[in-house]
């Protein structure tokens, strides 16, 4: 058995959230989901994005990435390729990854790199005190939309599964356990997984509260769905109001980026030699 | 010997003029290459230039010796840069030039480039080929020399076309040695091979010097002037065991650059101007979390999109200046293509030494134009100086749980780094400020001793800053100042001005940041009549010179027309 636990990953900081945030349960179960998975904190590395979701790495005893808003999948990226045996999860936020970071959610989903990337969707921008993020829906008053925000949101499901993304799922903050199971089989899943974690911000959002969201929130695995189908996925993704799905919408397996670049067949970059061997061939086709 | 043709775009202008350099370089002469074309694949008007010397020398020269016209508008365009005696070699068929359209006395030579690839069932595109055939003639060399090249050229598109191309080679050959005789005034004489030279640009020799010290990755997203270096490195990912990767745009190519860095391996970003103006928030990441990356930032004509595929060296100062906030880094600023080669090896050795950004500063006239470069220079030993990256052993600071990735006891300024997966190497790579193991701080003391441990840095390297190359004696009437690609055209404009009796000397900068501040107050002090010469409006250099050592210098030579100095219009501008 492992000895890895959640306690693994303690560190000297304890949280700034708010109390009652819905990090918090993120935080949990992804510590528990590591735990299980037997990943510690010298075996992997987290990029986090910025945003209140971001200073999660100062409660969380592993090799992290604290780098650019909106920036934490291309990081993630460039890491995985230069060791594609490290595990690499990517803790983001709806506005870093979908607003600053949308180009490049895209472009990864349609790499495929196996990164696992969870987005703490609670429709407001926390840190910068409660602006409206690209999820937030129509007609819900912000800081910065008094009047309601106009725009439609960004479905961040429907968009990860037609950018070509290879597990798309939704979990609640307010479940750990059933966010846990889904960050392992996130973790787990060979190639680009993305999470979408619904989680209320307690402090500027008073319309989806934990009630809110616990009186809509209905399992996909108890309707005998089975996610192998892009169409009914994106159906089941566009369900909102009175009944909200979570579990797993959609998952293939598929080559990831790894899998495509003939320099990674044998080993990751990072052990490869630093010395050319085939340095006259290389040379003499410019002669 | 200077030979220059010009054509239609999508014609093989550029092709034929490394054809014909590769063809002089085998034989031992020395060569180089460049061209001009406007940003568009078809229809515009494309230009190679290929000097051809017994010698080694540093630049073109202004006159054109052999002007290979394939369309009208290539007289009309290029009349001007003809020479007593040139020879103006153009098809009949696409109406006569009358010896009253140049300004100085030339040799017309009529080809009939159109009929002769009919005749062999050739695409009109082919004429570049008969074009070769006429100039290896007209040069007095032997037809084989050119044989062999294109044979190399075309193998991979079989016996036929290699055979085809090579009779429409010949045609052209004797066409000249029937109806132009055995001698023209443009022969070269025989030169004894020392050694096989590599005929490469800047951008070639740049992504030769990054393999061979070590690179593993990089993100690269295409722009003129640096697609070169792209084509190297996809072409041999698979061969050199290396990852090339297109990224989405120039943020997500710096980011991923940080991310392989980071994770242990060398790595790099290539880009001009706009592509790095996107960079710049990613340069200032790379600055706080300390780790080593190189940037080829290759200049083109500005501001935004400019004139895309013309020379300038308009970047100095943003380069220095580039992203939020204070962190040290690292200017170099390769020449030519051999020193784009060592200056790239530097680059990655300093990237590690000091965790820091380090820029090889390069332009469109260098990064595309073509050297001859003798193959020992890159195939000996390359010492690959990896610095403080530790994989094994680590231990954390004692009372603390993590690795002290930034700790701020060094004398350098540059703390151990370990790499995620290492055990024992725990560790926050966070662009928040932060205390030696990462975690964020805003405490005042921690911010200080984090700021004080990273500009340490500037200081070690401050001691490793190169100084600038002296050329000429110390006696000389007027010394020129320099960097980058501007240094082979006042090179040879020195030679000009010696052979009129004017000693000229050049200070040359290819370290320029951190300023090697003393070396050049010895140097410039005494100097009686400093010229500054750059390929910008404002003289970058010059201010940079005036803010490290307080000399002004009055006189500057600058040229901002997207085209590179002419040693001609240096010596004009000083005599």
């Amino acid at each position: 058995m492992s000895s890895i636990t959640a306690d693994t990953f303690k560190t000297s900081f304890l949280p700034t959230w708010c109390p009652g945030c819905g990090d918090f349960g993120i935080w949990l179960s992804l510590k528990d989901a590591l735990a299980k998975l037997g990943i510690g904190a010298d075996d992997g590395l987290i990029v986090y994005g910025i945003g209140c979701h971001g200073n999660m790495y100062d409660w969380m005893k592993m090799y992290g990435f604290a780098g650019l808003h909106g920036r934490a999948l291309p990081v993630a990226q460039g890491a995985k390729l230069a060791n594609h045996k490290l595990p690499v999860i990517v803790v983001s936020g709806d506005g870093d990854c979908l607003g600053e970071g949308g180009n490049h959610f895209i472009h990864a989903a349609k790499r495929n790199p196996d990164i696992c990337v969870m987005i703490h969707d609670n429709q407001v921008y926390g840190l910068t005190t409660g602006q409206a993020s690209p999820t937030a829906k129509q007609g819900f008053k912000t800081k910065s939309t008094p009047e309601g925000v106009m725009d439609e949101p960004v479905n961040p499901l429907t968009l990860a599964i037609t950018a070509g993304a290879t597990f798309v799922a939704r979990g609640f903050a307010g479940d750990p356990q059933g966010l846990t199971a889904l960050m392992a089989a996130a973790i787990e899943h060979k190639g680009f997984a993305v999470l979408d974690i619904l989680q209320p911000c307690v402090t500027f959002d008073k319309v989806h509260t934990y009630p809110w969201y616990r009186s809509r929130l209905y399992k996909l695995e108890t309707e005998g769905y089975t996610a192998d189908n892009k169409l009914k996925a994106m159906e089941r993704a566009m369900e909102w109001e009175d009944k909200i799905p979570v579990g797993i919408f959609y998952k293939e397996e598929k080559q990831t980026s790894e899998d495509r670049e003939p320099a990674l067949a044998e080993k990751p970059l990072v052990e490869l030699p630093l010395t050319i061997q085939n340095l006259d061939e290389l040379v003499h086709e410019f002669v | 010997m200077t030979w220059k043709i010009g054509g239609e775009a999508g014609f093989g202008i550029i092709s034929s003029g490394t054809m014909l350099a590769r063809a002089y370089s085998r034989a031992g002469y020395h060569i180089l290459v460049t061209n001009e074309y406007p940003s568009l694949i078809r229809g515009g008007h494309n230009v190679v230039t290929v000097r051809i010397a017994t010698e080694p020398f540093e630049s073109l020269n202004r006159d054109v010796h052999i002007l290979v016209a394939l369309n009208k508008e290539t007289i009309n365009l290029h009349k001007q840069e003809v020479a007593e005696g040139t020879l103006v070699v153009f098809d009949p068929k696409d109406g006569e030039p009358g010896a009253s359209d140049f300004p100085k006395k030339v040799v017309l030579v009529p080809v009939p480039f159109k009929d002769l690839v009919t005749q062999l069932h050739g695409e009109p595109v082919m004429r570049n080929t008969v074009a070769l055939g006429v100039t290896v003639a007209l040069i007095g060399s032997d037809f084989e020399m050119l044989a062999t090249v294109i044979r190399d050229q075309f193998r991979k598109k079989g016996d036929e076309i290699v055979n085809q191309n090579i009779a429409i080679a010949k045609a052209g050959y004797d066409h000249i040695k029937q109806t132009f005789g055995t001698e023209t005034s443009m022969y070269l004489s025989q030169v004894q091979k020392k050694e096989d030279q590599l005929v490469i640009n800047a951008s070639e020799a740049l992504g030769l010097g990054a393999v061979r010290a070590g690179l593993k990755f990089a993100a690269i997203y295409p722009m003129t002037p640096i697609n070169a270096l792209i084509g190297f490195l996809a072409d041999h990912a698979k061969s050199l065991g290396i990852v090339y990767k297109q990224p989405e745009d120039e943020i997500a190519g710096i980011n991923m650059a940080i991310g392989a860095s980071l994770a242990g391996v060398r790595s790099m970003v290539a880009t001009s101007g706009g592509g790095f103006a996107l960079m710049v928030e990613g340069l200032s990441l790379a600055g706080i979390v300390e780790v080593p990356l190189v940037i080829d930032l290759g200049m083109r004509v500005g501001p935004a999109t400019g004139m895309p595929t013309w020379t300038e060296q308009g970047e100095l100062q943003f380069a220095i200046h580039a992203g939020h906030g204070e962190f040290p880094r690292i200017i170099l600023a390769p020449s030519d293509a051999k020193e784009a080669y060592t200056l790239t090896i530097d680059a990655f050795n300093l990237a590690d030494r000091f965790q820091v950004p380090v820029f090889v500063l390069t332009d469109k006239y260098i990064n595309e134009s073509q050297w001859c470069v003798p193959k020992s220079y890159v195939t000996g030993e390359v010492v690959i100086d990896r610095g403080k990256l530790v994989k094994d052993g680590l231990v954390p600071l004692e009372g603390t749980s993590s690795f002290p990735r930034y700790r701020t006891d060094t004398e350098d300024g540059v703390s151990p780094r370990s790499v995620p997966g290492v055990a024992g190497g725990q560790y926050f790579a966070n662009s928040y400020e932060h205390n030696e193991e990462g975690h964020v701080t805003e405490d005042s003391a921690k911010r200080i001793a984090m700021v004080t441990k990273r500009m340490k840095k500037l200081a070690a390297i401050e001691k490793e800053a190169r100084p600038p190359t002296v050329f000429g004696e110390s006696d000389a009437e007027l010394t020129f100042v320099s960097w980058g690609s501007s240094r082979g055209p006042i090179l040879e404009a020195m030679k000009l001005l010696a052979k009129n009796g004017k000693k000229a000397r050049l200070i040359h900068y290819s370290w320029l940041y951190p300023f090697p501040s003393g070396e050049t107050m010895k140097l410039l002090s005494p100097a009686t009549r400093l010229i500054d010469v750059e390929q910008n409006a404002t003289g970058q250099l010059a201010a940079l010179i005036r803010e490290h050592t307080g000399i002004l210098i009055k006189e500057k030579m600058l040229k901002y027309d997207g085209r590179p100095f002419y040693p001609e219009e240096i010596v004009e501008k000083v005599i």
